[in-house]
């Protein structure tokens, strides 16, 4: 035991991985963000919706039919993921050649509806839900002790987050996508069916989320309202990093968790606030955004 | 440079201007025979959402700005009207006017930052700084954290009109609605409005003709939060209450949800939207629980199917200018 700045290391290691949690739920939603907007230029409200609920589909799927996490974890994105995909055929499609601000007004109401409709469900007040046997227990590590489950998470996310750049940046299936955001029309010319790639793409990010929400069921309750508190924070990330880089939002999410953690060991009551500070910092340093490009 | 834009502006004014000038008439004496025959109360409340839709309304229907973040210059104007009226003992018309005078400068602050990004960014920063300052009213000592600041006097107007009564404070909320409209329209038929709309049409090409579309935009900016104050501090002295629902985000979403229902861009439309929105709140108080997701519905339908919204669809019909 030995202390740093006065604060017990304990103490401040517990705060960082739990920073480093919040940071992989960051980076996770970010990333989904991102994917989007590249190919559907829209920015999807109903993302922290989505990623309530992945929890609740979790919780279902334990409660009513016995389905463990480990499935849930594959189940759960599919469902929400498909569900994402039926919006995106039946709604979303009309915005695509009108401002981007009627996409942002649509999501924005179905996050509405689905949180108002989870709430008169099953009330405010969160669910809890048991942890999975395999993860358990923890780890003493000598400087601090890891819970299993934590450790787990963070692994889990930067594996996603990883495999997620590396199919977009060095695969063809990525390379379709890298070309159709920036030229649709003539992706298309070439035989590739769009519509159809923007589509699973939207499925896709809506699954990241959902995945998301799945993982963070065990840590947090599930309530209806867990994603509508976290998708303000999650946009001045993509704020701060900018939505041009995969790379960047990843970095961007780890590290603004680890700053929110110091910061509540350090000046707990700036803990809320930190990350809308540090995006109106880079606003006055950087109008761009820490990755991104002037458009 | 000031002789080209009064020539641009010149047509609009007078093929156009009659039929707001008679729509302007008509709404004028609808409130005020209104107070006889409905709950005064609900008309003030609907008349404060109103401004507040209105001032909204001029940053996204005039300069094509969403600001998701409104309910900042609201929530806040109304804290601070409500603890100048109650703590320093300030007359309304004071109170209103620190109200106003708070959201000027949280609008000077957030719009300065906002505007260095573009677009859907915009939205983003104005909802994200919003969601700050819900969290400094959520820890500041003087808000009164999850009660608000209750009891707040009405006071005397000039020290004289005693605002007890609701038909005399409807009246001062009427001509204060009034004013702040009058306003807006002045805003959008001058030149400086001319320039605005330029912007919202084609921001690199004002840039190119010579004008600072940065300054243009933030100006802009702080009048609708300003008037955004107006109503907050109008709202605390009629209601006598400030709380955290008027600084959250729920809040944004619904003067968005005003005007886009009432119609985008239209001067009539916030207005409009408004008195929806809040007779659905008022009258379907058995839906309780339902009234997010009925909120939902009506955003998810508005922009499928309706996005010049009732008065825009009005004036369409009409071939009319509302």
């Amino acid at each position: 035991m030995f202390e740093i700045f006065g604060v017990p290391s304990q103490a401040l290691f517990g705060q960082l991985l739990l920073g480093l949690i919040n940071g992989s739920f960051y980076a996770l939603l970010s990333l989904g963000l991102a994917v989007i907007f590249g190919m559907l230029n829209i920015i999807n409200f109903t993302h922290g919706a989505q990623y309530m609920m992945g929890a609740f589909a979790a919780f279902l799927l334990l409660n009513f039919t016995g389905i463990g996490y480990w499935p849930a974890l594959v189940i759960a994105p599919i469902v929400v993921g498909i569900f994402g995909m039926i919006i995106e055929r039946t709604m979303l499609q009309w915005l695509y050649k009108l401002d981007h601000l009627y996409g942002l007004l649509l999501t924005f109401g179905l996050a509405l509806i689905i949180e108002g409709l989870a709430r008169n469900q099953y009330g405010s007040a969160g669910l809890p839900y048991a942890m999975p046997d395999s993860l358990r227990g923890g780890q003493n590590l000598g400087f601090m002790f890891l819970p299993n489950y934590r450790g787990w998470v963070i692994f889990a996310s930067l594996a996603i987050c990883f495999a997620t750049w590396f199919v977009i940046e060095r695969t063809r299936l990525g390379a379709y996508l890298r070309a159709a955001t920036e030229n649709p029309t003539l992706v298309r010319a070439f035989g590739i069916n769009v519509p159809l790639m923007i589509t699973l793409t939207y499925g896709f990010g809506v699954g990241l989320a959902a995945l998301a929400g799945v993982m963070a069921a065990p840590i947090y309750n599930v309530s209806p309202q867990m994603g509508s508190d976290l998708i303000i924070v999650v946009f001045a990330v993509v704020v701060i990093g900018g939505m041009g880089s995969i790379m960047g939002a990843i970095v961007t999410g780890f590290g603004l968790g680890v700053i929110e953690g110091l910061t509540k060991v350090f000046f707990p009551e700036a803990s809320n606030t930190v990350i809308f500070v540090i995006m109106a910092i880079v606003l006055l340093i950087r109008p761009a955004g820490l990755f991104g490009r002037t458009a | 440079m000031v002789a080209a834009t009064e020539t641009i502006a010149a047509p609009a004014h007078s093929a156009e201007g009659r039929s707001e000038v008679i729509a302007f008439f008509v709404m004028v004496v609808l409130l005020v025979i209104a107070p006889f025959f409905i709950y005064p109360l609900f008309l003030m409340q609907a008349l404060c959402f109103a401004l507040f839709a209105c001032a909204f309304n001029l940053l996204i229907g005039y300069v094509g700005l969403l600001s998701f973040g409104h309910a900042l210059y609201f929530g806040w104007a109304s804290y601070l009207a409500a603890h100048a009226a109650k703590v320093w003992g300030f007359p309304p018309e004071l109170a209103i006017l620190t109200g106003a005078a708070t959201g000027a400068v949280l609008g000077l602050v957030a719009g300065s930052l906002a505007i260095r990004r573009q677009g859907i960014y915009f939205a983003m920063i104005t909802l994200a700084l919003a969601q700050m300052m819900y969290f400094f009213a959520l820890q500041a000592k003087f808000t009164g954290g999850e009660d608000g600041i209750q009891g707040v006097p009405r006071g005397k107007l000039f020290g004289m009109i005693d605002l007890t009564s609701h038909m005399t404070m409807y009246f001062l909320v009427l001509v204060i609605f009034l004013a702040g409209f009058l306003f807006i329209l002045r805003i959008i038929n001058s030149p400086f409005g001319e320039v605005l709309k330029a912007i919202r049409e084609n921001e690199p090409r004002a840039i190119s003709l010579g004008y600072k579309t940065d300054r243009y935009k933030l100006v802009a900016f702080v009048l609708s939060a300003t008037l955004a104050g107006v109503a907050g501090g109008t709202k605390a002295i009629v209601f006598q209450i400030a709380s955290l629902t008027d600084v959250h985000w729920s809040m944004s979403g619904e003067v968005v949800l005003m005007t886009l229902v009432g119609g985008l861009g239209t001067i009539f439309g916030p207005v409009a939207g408004a008195f929806v929105i809040i007779a659905m709140q008022n009258y379907l108080n058995a839906l309780d629980q339902w009234v997010t997701v009925i909120q939902g519905v009506i955003f998810v339908v508005c922009v499928l199917l309706f996005r010049r919204g009732v008065i825009g669809e009005i004036a369409h019909l009409l071939r009319i200018k509302l």
